[in-house]
């Protein structure tokens, strides 16, 4: 694995001397920072989930009027953030890869839109669970309900359509641009409890006047955040790793085969 | 090599970023087109997006009798009573305020855990001829303000705050308080 080619399809052209962020896209670069970067990664979200999990579960206050069922929203804003903070990622990602064509940004958007799904449905499911009985339904088509669906549509229709044609350059390109046109539904997601009247609770954290959440459960609510992060971002960047060395193994494979074919 | 290599750097490069500068002026193209297209509808859609209406709503325009709607607004403090229907059922009535228009509402089953007085609810139901809301539903929404109980005893306490007329002070005068520590000012 050492030796590794340099005329893969990923590896760009060689010699040609590489300056500003597109540094970073190279994807035999990209694998040794990784390669660095992931480990810590890895640990400090480890550690991060217990910090944050036993601060968010054991030792911050109960809500006084929801009880302990307000331990849920350590999990559900988490999610809700990554969500939307993942697909501004899929969008850039999306104009990279229309735009400049670089085979990596296609690679990370397709490793990256399942993983949002996932995150999406969870907050969708964690919502529910407390909406159930706090509002006193399961779910409700109110705007900013309605909308999270439609992002969680748009997270697994990107995932599903990115591998929906043979040609992975064909999919990644269609998936593109429908993950751009719903770059359109996250000002949606996140003004719809302002625009219009909503069941659902208007931002507590992110707004102008001080958070409306005591510090008690504010701060253990930041760790969570910080901490799903981190795995979040641990759990993309493997799966882009090992996207990547599977090109790279078809790669060599189809070589060897060349190698084999000319031999004969 | 070192002769011709420049001749071709200098072709290939600049022409890919004429490409990709055409295909980024196309995209910006799109995207203000969708942008537009976006924030048309959702303009046109504007009333129909409202998950409820509130007394005032519905003081200024009287919904056409017989039809479903949702209600939304503060229960007031002091209007309820709960009483049990002839089936055995929990009955409940109580106001919905807005703070300048008031509607009756009866409602028979069983109510979400955050219903009080002074909480916001969005009920279901429709309007009778007598002017009560018969409600089908009630949900009760919580509100931006999240706190221990010791912090919300202690605003009560102060007189700060009285949970059955509405929404807690400005966040700012309680977000950093903690209760045991000495009191501050006031109580």
């Amino acid at each position: 694995m050492d030796a590794a080619p340099t005329s893969t399809t990923l590896a760009g052209p060689p010699g040609r001397p590489s300056k500003g962020w597109h540094r970073f896209a190279n994807p035999g670069r990209f694998l040794r920072l990784t390669d660095r970067l992931l480990p810590w990664l890895w640990g400090l979200a480890l550690v991060a989930l217990v910090g944050g999990g036993l601060w968010g579960l054991v030792w911050s206050p109960p809500d006084w009027q929801q009880g302990e069922t307000v331990r849920i929203l350590y999990v559900h804003v988490p999610m809700a953030w990554l969500a939307m903070g993942g697909y501004v990622a899929l969008g850039a990602l999306s104009v990279i890869s229309l735009v400049w064509r670089h085979p990596l940004a296609d690679i990370a958007a397709r490793e990256l839109s399942p993983v949002g799904a996932l995150v999406g449905a969870l907050c969708l499911a964690s919502g529910s669970i407390w909406g159930r009985p706090m509002w006193g339904t399961w779910w409700v088509w109110d705007a900013r309900l309605t909308s999270v669906l439609v992002l969680f549509f748009f997270w697994a229709g990107h995932a599903a359509l990115s591998r929906a044609f043979e040609d992975p350059e064909r999919g990644g390109r269609a998936a593109a641009i429908l993950a751009l046109a719903g770059l359109v539904n996250l000002p949606i997601v996140k003004f719809s409890v302002d625009w219009w009247n909503t069941l659902h609770q208007p931002a507590s954290v992110t707004r102008l006047a001080a958070p409306g959440l005591h510090v008690d459960i504010l701060y253990p609510l930041l760790a969570c955040t910080v901490a799903f992060s981190l795995l979040f971002a641990a759990v993309v960047l493997a799966r882009v790793r090992a996207a990547v060395m599977e090109r790279r193994v078809r790669s060599l494979e189809m070589a060897a085969a060349r190698r084999l074919d000319t031999a004969s | 090599m070192s002769a011709a290599a420049p001749a071709r750097k200098s072709a290939g490069p600049s022409l890919g970023r004429a490409r990709s500068r055409r295909r980024l002026h196309i995209l910006l193209l799109c995207a203000l087109g969708v942008g537009a297209a976006a924030a048309l509808s959702l303009t046109a859609f504007q009333d129909n997006l409202v998950f409820f209406q509130s007394p005032s709503d519905i003081t200024r325009q009287a919904p056409p009798p017989g039809r479903a709607f949702r209600l939304g607004g503060l229960v007031e403090a002091g209007s309820v009573v709960r009483g049990e229907g002839p089936d055995g059922r929990p009955d409940i009535s109580f106001r919905v305020t807005d703070t300048v228009a008031t509607v009756p509402v009866t409602f028979s089953g069983v109510l979400p855990d955050l219903f009080r007085e002074g909480q916001g609810v969005v009920t279901l139901g429709r309007m009778r001829p007598d002017g009560v809301f018969a409600a089908t539903e009630v949900l009760a929404r919580h509100d931006e303000a999240y706190m221990p109980p010791e912090v919300a005893d202690a605003l009560k306490r102060a007189g700060q705050w009285q949970p059955a007329q509405g929404a807690p002070p400005p966040a700012a005068s309680w977000n950093t308080l903690h209760p045991e520590a000495p009191a501050r000012g006031g109580s």
